[in-house]
């Protein structure tokens, strides 16, 4: 069934969503400007403080808060189906409002994999009867992340999921043969394969970076040019076949170099960073708290300076956030036992401030660009990303960027505790989330609290 | 000392105090009646979470001449394919009232887990954590090495090893001795020179503080001692750490030529178990300058006082 022919929500449309007014919001942080939504769309748009709000219109005084359009999340963990315990799609998505997203891919490394029509459509569902946030799945590139046979790609693109990125997340597509064919087949959807960049056997039990703070604390190390490898064989596999290549979670100076050239050379190949490697180092593992181990592992203060330097060059494309949220028994135990990943829906757009915008390297209407327009155009979500501009879709997001808040994951709307900026003061602060005109976070809180029956 | 985690927990003074009082405690195990009254009443938890006969036995014979009362906690199997056993276990030895938990682990940073994860309160003496550290071997290796060189130069040598050369030799990247020697002998002024072929050096090893080589002849006439790493067998083969165990012997084994490559007054030291024929020789191991049984029994004295600070120093200082 395709997603034409699903009996229209009411919800998936926004049409009868009532008239919003959001009044003198700093549009990418510039002029205050009046916005009004109606229908789902954009109505109108006019200098702060000239509209009047419509008989029966909502009304949101935005003065001193900066709108951007809804964020877009190219990488995240829902862990539904089959982790309930860690994450949930309802869970998920309250979380992914709270932090301003209005889309969000969901990774296939879920028990069963998404990686058939069968499981994406599940997912897809799920997100859309919540209606919190757009859930756009991920399929698997291989079968059961197996690494060793393509899975029915044409199958989820066409399904009701119509899934456009293609994702072992989790595990590399090691194999260089099974790259280069997904490279080729997803052409024909008009798909990206998001590459995990981590060779398998350099990475053999590896716990964290290798590098000084490894070699002290005798934990196996994870050397960067385990990742630098597999993306400067993907750039030249890409460049040959002629195929758009995605690559996740980017944490080294060396793999900013290399995506770098390959950008020179006309290779189509986007790249993400997550907030935690813009902000945290491998200095962190010091005192064996498995909160801050992840897959790729937290890097050196030069990789992190170099990052920053990349998205503020455009080298790398995206800020994504590899929210993984585990239980805590995950995590409350000696490092060698602990699960890899952090949570970070929530604390993302304040991560990009701190790390992106108040060291003067990015201007909101960039931020706009990485946490919203580029990884929708990236993943082929049609009508989000978009400027607020009138008859565009109304999918925004309002911050105040004078707020700092100290973060406490207790407070936060995932089931994961897992967040390495716990009691880090961060600016930033979400105060509306606004999906095709209706708004699902209203004042820093979740509209309603019954999740499922907007 | 509220913890002993990493050989890093101790300064110099520190450090210099521990060797004084495992002195003393060395001291009474001369005598006839070797049980001391000092930790009646308290106990120990030896929590063994990988085997380890050598260790155990000399936790064991330190916490009971010391008169504390001992429990061994063996837990070999239940190790780390799920976490859970450290924290419920580390509950349950605060229900049961420990004073103190020595623990082996096979997890790099198990015992600075069970110190600082806010599980319990006991205080905490790392025996052992993976590939970390272990710092009561290097204590009873500078110990040992104090006392030999301070004979040698007619008990005049000052407290610490100033000066002191020593060599570390074999598989550093797997050491935990290897770790807490090199912080503990520089702390104490001595100047390490770790031998290893390059792929037993951690990426890294460059900001250690000592220095490095892949050439044992050329290091061997330069030292006061040469402390011999263990090598397991499984890091070859599969492992492809180094080729064969001929190759390791021929080219890093010390064997009865290097022996005699190094001055006269040189120590030979392992921390044992030896793989005789690997890493080092007979004729090494058994030389009247090898120190591996002494190192045993100073095992014992520098545990006890490593104990006893933790337990009772507060009190005594």
């Amino acid at each position: 069934m395709s997603a034409d022919q699903t009996p229209a929500r009411t919800t998936a449309t926004g049409e009868d969503a009532p008239a919003l007014l959001v009044r003198r919001a700093a549009l990418l942080g510039g002029e205050a400007t009046d916005l009004l939504l109606e229908g789902g769309r954009v109505a109108r748009t006019a200098p702060g403080g000239s509209l009047e709000a419509p008989a029966g219109a909502r009304v949101v005084e935005a003065e001193g808060l900066v709108a951007l359009p809804g964020l877009v999340d190219l990488h995240t963990h829902l862990r539904e189906p089959g982790r309930e315990d860690a994450e949930t799609v309802l869970t998920g998505s309250r979380a992914a409002a709270m932090g301003g997203f209005t889309a969000v891919h969901a990774m296939a490394n879920t028990d069963p994999v998404a990686d058939t029509a069968g499981v994406v459509e599940q997912v897809w569902r799920l997100g859309r009867e919540i209606g919190l946030v757009d859930v756009r799945p991920v399929g698997a590139v291989t079968v059961g992340l197996a690494g060793e046979r393509l899975a029915e790609l044409g199958a989820m693109a066409t399904s009701a999921a119509r899934v456009r990125v293609f994702s072992d997340d989790g595990r590399c597509v090691a194999d260089p043969v099974l790259m280069r064919r997904a490279l080729e087949y997803v052409r024909s959807v008009d798909g990206v394969v998001a590459q995990h960049a981590q060779d398998p056997r350099l990475t053999e039990g590896a716990q964290m970076h290798e590098g000084v703070v490894s070699s002290v604390l005798g934990l196996r190390g994870w050397p960067a040019v385990a990742e630098e490898a597999v993306i400067a064989r993907d750039v030249l596999l890409a460049d040959h076949v002629g195929s758009r290549l995605h690559v996740c979670h980017v944490s080294t100076a060396g793999s900013v170099e290399i995506i770098r050239w390959a950008k020179a050379r006309g290779v189509d190949v986007t790249a993400e960073v997550t907030p935690h490697h813009l902000l945290l180092t491998d200095e962190l593992v010091r005192g064996y708290d498995p909160v801050y181990k992840v897959n790729p592992p937290l890097r050196t203060r030069a990789d992190v300076e170099a990052l920053r330097a990349a998205v503020a060059d455009g080298t790398v494309d995206v800020v994504a956030t590899d929210h993984a949220p585990h239980p805590v028994e995950d995590k409350d135990c000696e490092w060698a036992a602990a699960a890899m990943g952090m949570t970070g829906l929530e604390t993302a757009l304040s991560v990009v401030q701190e790390a992106l915008v108040e060291t003067g390297l990015l201007g909101w209407a960039d931020v706009a660009r990485v946490l919203s327009s580029a990884p929708a155009r990236i993943g082929r979500v049609a009508d989000h990303g978009r400027p607020l501009a009138e008859g565009e879709p109304a999918h925004l997001v309002l911050l105040d960027p004078s707020a700092r808040r100290e973060v406490v994951p207790e407070q936060h709307a995932t089931q994961g505790r897992n967040s390495p900026f716990r009691g880090l003061e961060l600016p930033g602060r979400v105060v509306a989330t606004v999906l095709r005109g209706r708004p699902v976070v209203l004042d820093g809180a979740l509209v309603g609290d019954d999740g499922g029956s907007r | 000392m509220k913890h002993l985690l990493s050989a890093a927990d101790l300064d110099r003074e520190g450090a210099l105090a521990l060797l004084d009082v495992a002195e003393q405690m060395a001291a009474t195990q001369a005598r006839e009646i070797k049980k001391l009254p000092t930790l009646r009443g308290r106990t120990v938890v030896n929590l063994f979470f990988e085997d380890s006969t050598r260790t155990r036995i000399s936790f064991e014979a330190a916490a009971k001449r010391l008169s504390a009362d001992v429990i061994t906690f063996s837990a070999k199997g239940s190790s780390v394919s799920k976490g859970e056993s450290l924290k419920d276990t580390a509950l349950t030895l605060q229900a049961m009232g420990a004073d103190a938990v020595v623990l082996r682990h096979s997890a790099s940073g198990a015992a600075h887990r069970l110190a600082h994860a806010g599980w319990s309160r006991v205080g905490v003496l790392n025996a052992g954590d993976g590939t970390h550290e272990h710092p009561t071997q290097a204590l009873l290796d500078a110990f040992t090495l104090r006392r030999r060189l301070r004979e040698r130069s007619g008990g005049d040598l000052g407290g610490a090893l100033d000066g002191a050369r020593v060599a570390v030799v074999g598989d550093v990247l797997h050491s935990r001795v290897a770790r807490s020697n090199v912080l503990l002998l520089r702390t104490l002024g001595a100047d390490v020179t770790l031998v290893a072929p390059p792929t037993l050096l951690p990426v890294g090893v460059e900001t250690w503080p000592c220095r490095t080589s892949w050439d044992l002849d050329a290091v061997l006439p330069e030292v006061d001692a040469v402390m011999v790493l263990r090598v397991q067998r499984e890091r070859m083969g599969g492992g492809g750490f180094f080729p064969s165990a001929q190759e390791y012997a021929r080219r890093f084994g010390l064997d009865g030529r290097r022996l005699r490559l190094l001055p006269e007054h040189a120590l030979v030291m392992h921390p044992g178990p030896m793989n005789r024929g690997l890493e080092i020789s007979a004729e090494a191991a058994d030389s009247p300058r090898s120190t591996i049984v002494e190192q045993v029994s100073n095992g014992v004295a520098v545990r006890m006082a490593a104990l006893y600070l933790l337990l009772a120093g507060e009190d005594a200082a």
